[in-house]
């Protein structure tokens, strides 16, 4: 049991550096949101550094993968994203394409390459 | 699927709305997404040392799932508490415009603020594209409840899946373990991508992946605002450069 809860400190810090950081966001929406003009200067600048900082994550799971996925060789990686990608965009944006092909050609080189 | 029309009797009673609501889950490409996107966030979740309670708790208490994996690789990562909240609270603004773009098309005459606070809770990409495409088709008296179901089943279909990735995580071989983190990267490219409408969002995600690599050799802590910063306002510095030359 302690196992799934794990320890207090942890959920304590997703509350002080997830949950509050996230949901303030949601409540001044909720509370100041009327007569806020969607195409702003302020709120196309804040769009575009949080998309920034997005693709920023998804590097750094690629560039310093997490558990498992560091027994995954480089090339390999950035191999099937970029694979998924040409996947993408040859089917016409579709998602589920980008992510089957992006997979297949990971778990092909893994299994290639043992 | 297809819904009631708008004076029909089928749409008497909140109980009946709210069920549409969540039986439209099941009708949407994205709810695929989101499976996909949350059993990437369980297994990272795993594979970073937290609880199964501290996986399932992210998911319905931050139900965002780009902020959930900025907090669960930044504290992961060895980062301070501090770092990881301003990383977060970074990507989370963009729910502030989602918000109030949603409510004034849920609210009615007599709508009071606090029976829209769980639906502000919803709101996140997901919810916010499919609001759009289904609440025409939905009365403006039904529409709360209905965006209940909504809301709900979106967030069963993720919590299902957040407790198989971590599980999945535990339990699989290295190399299926692999390829289930590797599902985040891949859900988050290609439906970030999708949903770029602008210029400025093509070239924030394209100049954010690049420049993370040469941020993290400063090794400063806080790469990622660095280069996210850095990247967001060159894009949005082009797209106003681009309208200026476009109206003069």
């Amino acid at each position: 049991m302690s196992d799934f809860i794990g320890d207090w400190h942890a959920l304590f810090v997703l509350l002080v550096a997830g949950v509050i950081p996230n949901q303030i966001w949601r409540l001044l929406g909720l509370w100041f949101g009327s007569g806020l003009d969607e195409g702003s200067d302020l709120l196309m600048w804040v769009k575009a550094v949080a998309t920034a900082i997005l693709a920023g994550v998804i590097a750094q799971i690629l560039v310093q993968p997490p558990g498992a996925l560091a027994s995954v060789t480089w090339g390999l990686r950035y191999g099937a994203v970029v694979a998924g990608l040409a996947a993408f965009l040859a089917s016409r944006r579709s998602i589920f394409a980008g992510v089957v092909c992006g997979e297949m050609v990971m778990l092909a080189g893994k299994w290639w390459l043992g | 699927m297809t819904l009631p029309p708008l004076d029909s009797p089928q749409w008497d009673g909140s109980l009946k709305a709210f069920a549409f609501g969540l039986r439209a889950t099941s009708a949407t490409i994205l709810s695929v997404v989101l499976f996909v996107t949350f059993i990437g966030i369980g297994a990272l979740a795993h594979d970073t040392h937290f609880s199964m309670l501290w996986a399932i708790l992210s998911t319905v208490l931050v139900w965002a799932g780009p902020a959930q994996i900025i907090l669960v690789s930044t504290l992961g990562s060895g980062q301070t508490i501090l770092q990881s909240a301003i990383a977060v609270t970074m990507s989370a603004i963009r729910l502030f415009p989602m918000v109030v773009a949603v409510l004034p098309l849920i609210r009615g005459p007599n709508t009071k603020r606090r029976h829209l606070v769980l639906i502000a809770h919803f709101t996140a990409v997901t919810l916010w594209v499919e609001c759009y495409r289904f609440l025409p088709h939905v009365p403006r008296e039904r529409r709360i409840a209905f965006v209940h179901g909504l809301g709900s089943g979106l967030m069963a279909v993720a919590l299902v899946a957040t407790i198989i990735g971590y599980l999945l995580a535990a339990n699989l071989s290295q190399t299926f373990g692999a390829a289930v983190l590797l599902l985040t990267p891949l859900a988050f490219l290609f439906s970030t991508l999708r949903n770029a409408k602008e210029l400025a969002d093509v070239l924030a995600l394209g100049l954010g992946l690049v420049l993370y690599p040469v941020a993290a050799q400063l090794n400063s802590g806080v790469d990622i605002l660095i280069s996210g910063v850095v990247a967001g306002t060159i894009a949005f510095g082009a797209h106003k450069w681009r309208e200026r030359r476009e109206a003069a």
